[in-house]
């Protein structure tokens, strides 16, 4: 590999999440090229870059969702998630996405109520005693700052809530089966800006007990919330470092002009 | 421009407008072209079957006719009125002919002829009217159970096969041929639906399945009922049975329930299983709980209505499943419980085609047949209705 295409990353002391050299192909079109950095733990890592860059193929990679498209290849690299290679053979991906949670671009409670969409995630491992089931929702949901909004109809459909609180349920709901990392693309992508605001002020909350990596498309947002940024670009890792550094005094010419909104 | 057009939006008539008026006429005429063929049909199997289903006394429904089973119809016909009736009919001729030979030559002579043909007709109808009041009607085991039997030199006495009794076996073979292939159709669709449209890669190959699997639909339904004979009467040994029926109608269903199934569990939103999995559930935990009840409405829908469907064939059962008369209920006289798969039924459809067309017609038969259609109807209606009714139910349960 070439190492003169990734930038010398400005890591974090105390990494959770290690990339080396990694790449990633959709059947035979290569989506990411050489990418290596460290992600620190509770800290809040934003993905930023123009469309069709790869950030969600990137973060996707963190908890091996790309596995359920056909076709996708590993041509190089690694990925080490406490130190542990999460494409070894014998990694159980389901382990591994209890231990990753992720939040999607379009809010996708399930047609259930509140209450229900929380417990999945223990249901389906098969815990079925009542009262461990409700203390989680509870504690998913003021986890989520949600519990003061929806206790009274914990019972009524997900669907019947805002689309701020959807995604906000959402983020409980991956907070049930206590993951250490999530991920999140582009959350509020779909939000007004109030949601929005409750959305980043509980990242910023749950900064304190979890590792967050999210992809957004507003610099503004990643600005605020983040502890590090990467920019990429055409598959490539541009530039990666601080807050301060990326949005202030970027090394590379191609981080600048898309920081200040001149491409993108 | 000309002062007589004020704006420019004026209505003008142009070649185009014609068309497209002529266009929608012709549209809306042949909707009701088919509408009133559909009304035809079925107001025609409503009317006449009543008077087999329904009657005017007690109960108010001819019991007997849902439950007995299909005899040999004994009608002692009152031999007086009988033979008047027989008289009537020869004057009539008689005049008939009179008349045709005299051609245009006389018309007063010609009138009073049509006159008195009028009013030999009216005693016909009248002297008809009389037969049907006072003659006899018996099924065979009535007949048999008689203590002495009407006596033959006031009555004429005739029999009809088939058109005495009832058509209970046939209802009963019906519904269990239906449960049952619903049953094999539905848990063998879904199978192949889930693994089709969840686990599958796309490709060729699965294109080339799907397809072959499309076109089994368009295959025959004599040629299921044919591969029904060779694989599960001959080939397996279960002979003409309740199993191989089930069999045969559940293979020719497939094609539209593992279609119908896809396609609903492929219009679930990617949401829900990708939101399932990301929480550690394995791709058929996903499945179960989040695709497949929302995909269920739909899938017993369509489901429901095609076997309806299929259950209604007459060729699958005919060399399957299906005898045209048989003396017991499926469950009388059976030695081993298993016995119950192996043994044939009757079938309404079939029961239609026996009576229609195996044995001679007369206005007893007539009864039967419609009558066997309405109940028939009633029953692939009802079996709609149900689907309808589960797929209201299970939608407002599982909403999105
Ligand atoms: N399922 C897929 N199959 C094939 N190619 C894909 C697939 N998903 C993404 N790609 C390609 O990979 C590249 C990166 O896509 P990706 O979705 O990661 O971009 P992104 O940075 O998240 O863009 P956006 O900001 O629009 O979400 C794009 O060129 C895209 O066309
Ligand atoms: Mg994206």
């Amino acid at each position: 590999m070439n190492p003169k295409n990734t930038p010398l990353p400005s890591n974090p002391t105390n990494p959770i999440i290690e990339v080396r050299d990694f790449n990633f192909m959709y059947g035979s079109a290569q989506a990411l090229y050489d990418i290596s950095l460290d992600i620190g733990e509770k800290e809040v890592t934003a993905l930023i870059g123009p469309s069709g860059c790869g950030k969600s193929t990137f973060l996707r990679c963190f908890n091996r969702m790309n596995d359920l498209i056909d076709n996708t290849r590993i041509p190089g690299g690694t990925i080490k998630i406490s130190d542990v290679d999460i494409y070894h053979k014998d990694i159980d991906v389901i382990e591994l996405r209890k231990h990753v949670g992720m939040v999607f671009q379009k809010s996708n409670p399930f047609p259930k109520s509140i209450y229900e969409n929380i417990a999945y995630g223990l249901r389906i491992q098969g815990i079925k005693r009542k009262n461990e089931i409700d203390q989680v929702v509870e504690e998913c949901l003021r986890g989520a700052a949600l519990w003061d909004e929806v206790k009274d109809r914990l019972s009524d459909s997900a669907l019947g809530m805002s689309g701020g609180q959807q995604q906000r349920l959402c983020i409980a709901r991956a907070l049930a089966v206590k993951p250490k990392i999530i991920l999140m693309d582009e959350p509020c992508s779909a939000l007004d800006p109030v949601a929005t605001a409750k959305v980043e002020e509980l990242i910023h909350v749950l900064k304190e007990n979890y590792t967050i990596v999210i992809v957004t498309h507003n610099m503004q947002q990643a600005a605020r919330l983040s502890d590090r940024t990467a920019f990429f670009y055409l598959g490539k890792l541009i530039e990666y470092g601080p807050n301060e550094q990326v949005f202030m005094n970027p090394e590379n010419p191609k981080t600048e002009a898309y920081v200040s909104g001149r491409f993108g | 421009m000309a002062s007589e057009i004020p704006h420019s939006f004026v209505k003008r008539s142009s070649h185009k407008k014609r068309i497209e008026a002529l266009a929608v006429n012709l549209f809306r005429q042949m909707t009701y072209l088919v509408i009133l063929a559909a009304a035809y049909i079925f107001v025609d199997i409503t009317i006449n079957g009543s008077k087999a289903v329904f009657q005017s006394t007690a109960p108010y429904v001819n019991v007997q006719f849902l439950t007995d089973k299909p005899q040999t119809l004994h009608v002692f016909e009152p031999r007086e009125t009988y033979e008047t009736m027989q008289q009537v009919r020869s004057q009539i001729l008689v005049l008939e002919t009179k008349n045709r030979g005299l051609g245009e030559s006389d018309p007063e002579l010609s009138n009073s002829y049509a006159q008195q043909i009028k009013a030999l007709d009216a005693q016909y109808e009248s002297l008809d009217a009389q037969r049907k009041e006072t003659r006899l009607k018996y099924s065979d085991r009535e007949y048999r159970a008689l203590e002495v039997s009407p006596d033959l030199s006031n009555y004429k006495h005739d029999t009809y096969a088939y058109s005495g009794g009832g058509i209970g076996p046939a209802i009963i073979g019906t519904c269990l041929l239906v449960l049952g292939s619903i049953a094999i159709a539905l848990v063998l669709g879904l199978l192949c639906a889930v693994y089709l449209s969840e686990y599958s890669r796309p490709g060729k190959i699965l294109q080339a399945v799907r397809l072959s699997i499309l076109n089994l639909s368009g295959v025959p339904s004599i040629v299921f009922g044919l591969f029904g004979f060779g694989m599960f009467v001959l080939f397996f040994g279960w002979g003409v049975s309740l199993i191989a029926g089930w069999f045969t109608l559940a293979i020719m269903a497939l094609p539209v329930i593992i279609t119908a199934s896809e396609e609903s569990m492929r219009a679930i939103p990617r949401g829900f299983r990708e939101g399932a999995l990301a929480l550690g559930a394995t791709k058929w935990t996903s499945v179960r709980t989040n695709v497949l009840p929302y995909a269920l409405p739909g899938i017993l829908t369509s489901s429901i209505m095609g076997i309806a469907r299929v259950a209604g064939e007459t060729a699958p059962i005919m060399f399957t499943a299906a005898y045209a008369l048989r003396d017991q209920l499926p469950w009388e006289g059976l030695e081993h419980p298993s016995d119950f798969l192996f043994q044939g039924v009757m079938a309404l459809p079939y029961h239609i085609y026996v009576v229609s067309s195996k044995i001679p017609q007369n206005e007893y038969t007539r009864d039967m047949q419609y009558g066997t259609a309405f109940v028939f109807l009633l029953i692939v209606g009802f079996f709609a209705l149900t689907s309808i009714l589960l797929r209201i139910r299970v939608r407002s349960k599982y909403k999105w």
